[in-house]
């Protein structure tokens, strides 16, 4: 039973790629190796940064030889038949075998193949495997054409057993297998040949390479602990850095080193950002304090003055990495104590999307929209909107330049700096959240409405531009948004209608492109022939009619008119004119309408010509409306039927309570759904569905071959049997009950007082013959079914249940 | 940094010292290209000659410009003027690493005290068309070179590949010499009777350009000399193969890649000056590596390019 080694030696593998490689290698070689025909016991992977290793233990020494019968043609067959099969078999016609069967006399194939031995299949299979490597990334080098991830300088592979060791013969682009490989690039470059893994393993040692990065990993981190604790500090704990710095290093020396005392006041976060993305060190931290105040590096030797020099060197890098830093900070400091203008300023120049306008317009949006939404969450307004407006400033910082991950937390630290209340400096910070399913929601009341402003804004935003998820495509993470939208209005218990707040976020949008519009045809028109015609004409457009929008819509048209006439008074501007037409066409309609929708009613209310034509108006904008606000919100249906099914939420139910009005209100909505759900969990619960479904077929049933609807009118003097009067009566207590609990929106209560209907209505079902001969007592019964469903209906649609 | 036998004692002796090197080695020492460039490989000699099939070695000293890291010779480590190394091998020899740790060793760097490492880096020129595999290498954490096999530039694939080297002088020298101020760092020999730091030659270029850099430069010029540097590249490279004068077949990819380094060094002032945004800025970019992909189309079409009559077909 040999064993198998196989060694990849390289120039420095990237630590990232290193992990995967080695599982990649194995994978190749043991399956290529078993379809031949060669099982093993086991096998191992490993990865150094110069080289990729695999053992395998137990192996057949060959393939087993294989023996194959073929059923050919009847022996009697035509030539061409026969023919035909010593072809597909390779064998003579001599070597056939003929049998009675059946049939009649048929012709057998018997193929036989030998083993090959183990040397020669792997040779094949490693050349394949080198040959068609699946590097994530791959180069050729000098002038050769075989593709790894970096130069491929050796290839060790022996199978070795109690005989001895035998090298496995191949070439690969001029690069020929052997039984030596070579120790740490400084500390003992020498090539060595081995005889087995554990040799290999054990040699390797001896030439300073630790083989197997579990192991270098666990030297580090257990050198660094201690390190640390010897100090009376702790290592901040980095699992993805540590797998990273132990795919650097053959020969793990963990040194530990100081920051210099200037540094020790920046943020701790930057300093472990800064030390983690430059220069991979692990941070100590001072436990008592909290502060960072060392930093572990692992160097890949040891030397004669134990790494005094190594360790200089570092910490003369950190300086200067600090330094930047520190230079940063204080910079951005500067700026932000001076209230953060030059940042926002530059925010016009940073385009969020190509077709939603810059950063500096987003956060104008988010701003009004986090205006609008502070009393709903009980924030105070001026504060909301001032968050909105700094939230992002730090995008144009230095530090967040530097570290784009500090986004965020810088804008706490700087707007702290600005002496801004706690409040609105945590709101930078927590306004991206939630970013995951599992990330907090914020709970302070300023970051609420930021963030959900935030995500509104998105949300609104792309839709109005047509970028919605399709599939598992979702560029913008506009589903992550949605969820969190709802995350952060549920656990905050928010009540809120979206759909209104989704309409006027569209309609912020709507009109600041409208405004870029007319901005640019403004300055397409400022040639000089234009200049005199241009301050006025511009005053008009923007100020008087853009601007009259919101208090007056009529005036607005009048005073673009104005405008055109006035323009054209002055100079010639029939290009400007059809240009300006054309706007007024497509883009400032809709917003006029929108607009004169949302505006609110004057005191004295409308004139009836006024209503009547919001009335046609509002019927032009129906179908705008639902394609974007309606799908928007059945889009966030979508994600909370998908929250909720996590948490045992039914989908029915939900979309029982989906089709109830007021479904833009998610905490409600949710309030019901649970309600429901408990309510179902219940013997009466669901026996009541029953009842509901029975009570509703029926009706239906009856409605349709009578033609009328039976929806009023049901007396109880025209009752005959019991079971009947108990209904009327218990129907009449749960009204009594449900009507208050559904005011107060108690579902649980409301839901309860219809569980109790379940009895009487069994019962009904049970003694009463709904079809009664006699025409008044039916139709009363078929009245009496119609407030059952509808009481149930003013709860939920059940119709939308299941079972 | 360790007492050291045979340490260098100034910034010209380490260059020198690589000169001397890389000259041992086998490569032809050329001077700095007399061009504006952002880094040494914008270098015809590492940008075009890394095309075709024509070997090549070469290194030479690279005086590189980026505008936006002037601090007026106030940083102790950035500047807007500084010194590139560069050394262009193709094809890529099996032990360059070797080659580039002994150049180490010869500027006085003490394999036996140091942790030299390489750490992945993967280069890429978007404004050259250009990106190639390798690492930063790390000496004790701190990056001193480049190494890159090129595996593509003006958007041609490389075959063979060349391996590059780019050491940054003054971050280099500053650590061998155990100086932690650049301006500090001695330029010549201490000992001399002239003895020259970096800032005596430096510092007064470093404020006079900061100011230029960031506050005086007319946009209006820069951006006019963009377009016409722009616009005579096409035109050089649309002129036809052969000279109507001599009736030779001449390609003048040489005079139109200047054009193409020329727009680039417009672009990098522009963008000190501020006025490209954002947006604006993925705009300029595309445009200069487009005429950087000209270039290499028209590289490839001369003599030391690999073009053979035969292959005109």
């Amino acid at each position: 039973m040999p064993d198998l080694l196989i060694e990849l030696f390289s120039e420095e593998i990237p630590a990232r790629m290193q992990r995967r490689a080695g599982e990649d290698l194995k994978k190749l070689v043991t399956d290529g190796m078993v379809e031949a025909g060669l099982t093993y016991a086991s096998a191992g992977a490993f990865s150094t940064p110069r080289r990729l290793t695999l053992t395998v233990e137990g192996m057949l020494a060959a393939s087993p030889a294989t023996v194959e019968e073929r059923k050919g043609p009847r022996a009697d067959a035509p030539e061409k038949a026969i023919e035909g099969f010593l072809r597909s078999t390779g064998l003579t016609r001599d070597q056939l075998e003929e049998r009675e069967t059946p049939k009649g006399a048929m012709l057998f194939a018997r193929i036989e193949k030998a083993g090959r031995p183990a040397a020669e299949i792997i040779g094949e299979v490693l050349e394949k495997a080198i040959r068609t490597f699946p590097w994530p990334k791959s180069m050729s080098w000098g002038a050769g054409s075989l593709r790894w991830v970096r130069p491929l300088h050796s290839i060790l592979c022996i199978l070795s057993d109690e005989a001895g060791t035998e090298v496995v013969p191949l070439e690969v682009d001029g690069i020929a297998s052997g039984d030596t490989t070579a120790g740490h690039r400084f500390m003992a470059p020498a090539p060595f040949s081995v005889l087995n893994f554990d040799d290999y393993a054990a040699k390797l040692k001896r030439a300073y390479v630790v083989l197997d990065p579990e192991e270098r990993a666990e030297a580090i981190w257990h050198e660094s602990t201690n390190m640390a604790f010897a100090s009376g500090l702790e290592v901040v704990e980095d699992k993805g850095l540590l797998a990273e710095v132990a795919g650097l290093v053959e020969w793990p020396v963990v040194l530990m080193g100081r920051i210099a005392d200037d540094f020790l006041e920046l943020p701790p976060e930057v300093l472990q950002t800064s030390m983690k993305e430059h220069q991979k060190f692990f941070s100590v931290r001072n436990p008592k304090t909290g502060r960072i105040e060392r930093f572990i590096t692992v160097a890949n030797r040891e030397t004669v003055d134990n790494g005094a020099t190594i360790l200089a060197g570092n910490e003369k890098v950190l300086s200067a990495r600090l330094a930047d830093a520190k230079f940063f900070w204080e910079n951005d400091l500067r700026v932000a104590k001076a209230g953060m203008q030059p940042w926002l300023e530059q925010l016009k120049n940073v385009t969020f999307h190509a077709k939603l306008g810059t950063q500096a317009e987003r956060i104008d949006r988010i701003a009004a929209l986090a205006r609008e939404l502070a009393p709903v969450v009980g924030a105070d307004a001026d504060q909301a909107e001032r968050a909105a407006r700094l939230a992002k400033a730090d995008l144009s910082s230095e530090m967040v330049y530097e570290f784009p991950e500090l986004q965020g937390l810088m804008g706490r630290y700087y707007i702290s700096a600005l002496c801004e209340d706690a409040a609105v400096a945590a709101a930078a910070e927590e306004h991206y959240s939630p970013l995951g399913p599992s990330d907090a929601v914020p709970t302070a009341p300023v970051s609420v409405v930021v963030a959900l402003a935030d995500k509104i804004d998105t949300l609104t935003c792309f839709w109005a531009i047509d970028e919605k998820p399709t599939g598992s495509k979702d560029p913008f993470a506009l589903r992550r948004a949605a969820l969190g939208a709802i995350r952060i209005v549920l656990e905050n218990n928010l009540s809120m209608p979206m759909l209104p707040v989704f309409l006027s976020t569209y309609l912020d949008f709507l009109r600041s492109q409208s405004f870029e519009a007319l901005n640019t045809l403004n300055s397409a028109r400022s040639g000089p022939e234009y200049a005199g015609a241009l301050p006025s004409a511009k005053q008009l457009l923007t100020q008087d009619a853009l601007l009259s929008f919101t208090s007056s819509p009529r005036d607005t048209k009048a005073a673009l008119a104005r405008a055109i006439e006035e323009m054209q008074q002055e100079s010639n501007w029939s290009v400007a004119d059809a240009a300006l037409d054309g706007l007024f066409a497509s883009e400032l309609a809709p917003i006029h309408t929108f607009e004169w929708l949302m505006v609110s009613e004057p005191e004295g209310g409308y004139s009836d010509a006024d209503d009547e034509a919001r009335n046609e108006e509002r019927q032009k904008f129906e179908p705008l409306l639902s394609r974007l606000a309606l799908h928007l919100l059945s889009f966030v249906h979508d994600r909370l039927k998908v929250y909720l099914r996590d948490q045992g939420i039914r989908h029915d139910i939900i979309d029982a309570c989906i089709a109830m009005e007021g479904n833009d209100d998610l905490t409600l909505l949710v309030k019901r759904a649970r309600a429901l759900s408990d309510v179902l969990k219940t013997e009466d619960g669901e026996n009541l569905i029953q009842g509901f479904k029975r009570a509703n077929n029926i009706l239906t049933q009856a409605q349709e071959a009578d033609g009328v609807e039976y929806s009023y009118g049901a007396d109880v003097k025209f009752a005959e049997t019991d079971e009947e009067r108990a209904l009327f009566t218990a129907l009449d207590q749960a009204e009594a009950k449900i009507k208050p609990a559904m005011e107060q929106q108690d579902f649980a209560t409301a839901m309860a007082a219809l569980a109790e209907l379940r009895a009487p209505i069994d019962a009904f079902f049970e003694g009463v013959k709904i079809n009664a001969d006699n025409a008044t007592v039916r139709r009363n019964r078929l009245n009496l079914l119609s407030r059952i469903t509808t009481l149930c209906s003013s709860v939920a649609d059940l119709r939308r249940i299941d079972r | 940094m360790s007492k050291m036998t045979d340490a260098p004692k100034s910034f010209q002796e380490i260059i020198l010292r690589l000169q001397a090197y890389w000259a041992a080695k086998g490569c032809a020492i050329l001077q700095p290209y007399d061009m504006e460039v952002g880094a040494g490989t914008f270098h015809p000699a590492t940008t075009l000659r890394s095309l075709g099939t024509q070997v090549w070695a070469a290194a030479y000293v690279q005086p590189s410009r980026r505008p936006t890291d002037g601090r007026y010779g106030e940083n102790p480590n950035r500047l807007q003027h500084y010194y590139q190394y560069q050394v262009l091998i193709k094809p890529s020899p099996p032990d360059l690493q070797e080659l580039y740790l002994g150049s180490l060793e010869a500027i006085g760097v003490d394999m036996a005290l140091h942790d030299i490492r390489f750490v992945e880096d993967d280069w890429e020129s978007p404004t050259l068309g250009a990106w190639g595999l390798g690492w930063e290498v790390w000496c004790d954490g701190m990056e001193v070179s480049q190494f890159t096999y090129f595996q593509q530039v003006g958007g041609h694939d490389c075959h063979p590949v060349s391996g590059e080297l780019t050491y940054g002088l003054e971050r280099l020298a500053m650590y061998i010499l155990g100086v932690d101020h650049v301006m500090d760092m001695p330029f010549n020999d201490p000992q001399t009777p002239i003895a020259l730091s970096y800032g005596d030659v430096f510092k007064q270029t470093e404020e006079e350009y900061a100011r230029w850099n960031f506050d005086t430069a007319d946009t209006d010029v820069l951006l006019r000399q963009f377009e016409e540097a722009e616009t005579h590249c096409r035109e050089i490279l649309d002129a036809p193969h052969e000279d109507p004068k001599t009736g030779k077949r001449i390609v003048m990819a040489h005079p139109a890649y200047d054009q193409c380094i020329k727009a680039s060094h417009m672009f990098n002032l522009l963008d000190a000056r501020g006025v490209i945004s954002v947006t604006e800025r993925q705009a300029y970019i595309g445009r200069v590596r487009t005429l950087a992909k000209l270039c290499a189309d028209a590289f490839v079409q001369t003599t030391a390019g690999g073009w053979q009559p035969d292959s005109a077909a």
